[in-house]
């Protein structure tokens, strides 16, 4: 029996978690920028949503390539310029070493609140069931191939072929 | 706050059924609280629930499903595998304590 503040029974109180929805709820991210900052959101809503059991399909496509292209993942920047929510004056950004700088100081900050770098955040997408595919103009544009993405990535695909396996979805992009 | 009866055992939970006091948990609450979202506990699922439980009295707030991932060392996919869609959710409920507050 459950009572309520005034002693008075009500019903026992078991969180929904929404076992008895009917599937349904998906999710399409298209990710199209390459910064380091701009990845982020991306992977951190897909994790949110995987986490919330919300089938979930990321689709990597022009400068967003780099965040499943095995040579560049490790690698992506961030800089000030063009940043203004740096609040420092814009000349600063365009000093050599700057990008680096600011590179290396985005990361530390993510690493230190236990977020991870952007191959280990795919590989928890993954495992998490979440899915990945490759955009199929991007690929041809920089005479890339399956060898040269992230394995987990599970096809090069068409725009036509992503909003068609995304039927229902919705979609942010990025 | 409302109080429930798990089992024998008079609880504090909160509007949706969490429990609020630490100390109000036992591992038959948390069998009895399985039970309520389906779940039968084994001690595959006893391992994350009880870093939780000390995770917890450590670091003031529950562990997200990356925390438990790294540091207990259960992998994402198991988690998932025995906490169905919910994981993070399901396990702080089944351990008592408040849903996970950190995003990643």
């Amino acid at each position: 029996m459950t009572t309520t503040g005034t002693g008075r029974p009500a019903p026992g109180i078991v969180p929904d978690f929404g076992d008895d929805a009917p599937a349904g709820r998906k999710l399409a991210i298209i990710c199209s920028k390459g910064n380091l900052d701009m990845a982020y959101p991306g992977l951190v809503l897909a994790n949110a949503a995987l986490g919330e059991g919300v089938e979930t399909h990321l689709f990597f496509t022009f400068w967003g390539f780099d965040m499943i292209t095995k040579s560049r993942m490790r690698d992506l920047k961030f800089t000030m310029l063009g940043n203004t929510a740096t609040h420092l004056p814009q000349g600063l950004g365009g000093l050599p070493g700057m990008t680096a700088l600011a590179t290396r100081q985005l990361k530390k900050q993510i690493h230190d609140i236990g977020v991870p770098d952007v191959p280990e955040f795919l590989e928890q997408i993954v495992a998490s069931g979440g899915h990945l595919w490759a955009c199929r103009m991007s690929a041809d544009m920089m005479h890339l191939d399956e060898s040269d993405l992230y394995e987990a990535v599970e096809g090069i695909i068409s725009a036509a072929d992503f909003i068609e396996k995304t039927e229902g979805a919705q979609l942010l992009f990025i | 706050m409302p109080v429930t009866t798990i089992g024998t055992a008079e609880v504090h939970v909160d509007a949706e059924g969490f429990l609020t006091e630490y100390d109000e948990w036992n591992e038959e609450v948390g069998r009895q609280l399985a039970a309520a979202i389906g779940i039968e506990l084994t001690e595959a699922h006893w391992k994350p629930i009880r870093f939780l439980r000390e995770d917890f009295v450590q670091h003031g707030e529950t562990a997200t499903l990356r925390r438990v991932s790294t540091v207990a060392g259960v992998p994402i996919k198991e988690l998932f595998a025995l906490f169905p869609k919910k994981p993070a959710k399901k396990m702080a409920y089944i351990a008592g304590l408040p849903k996970p507050r950190g995003c990643v």
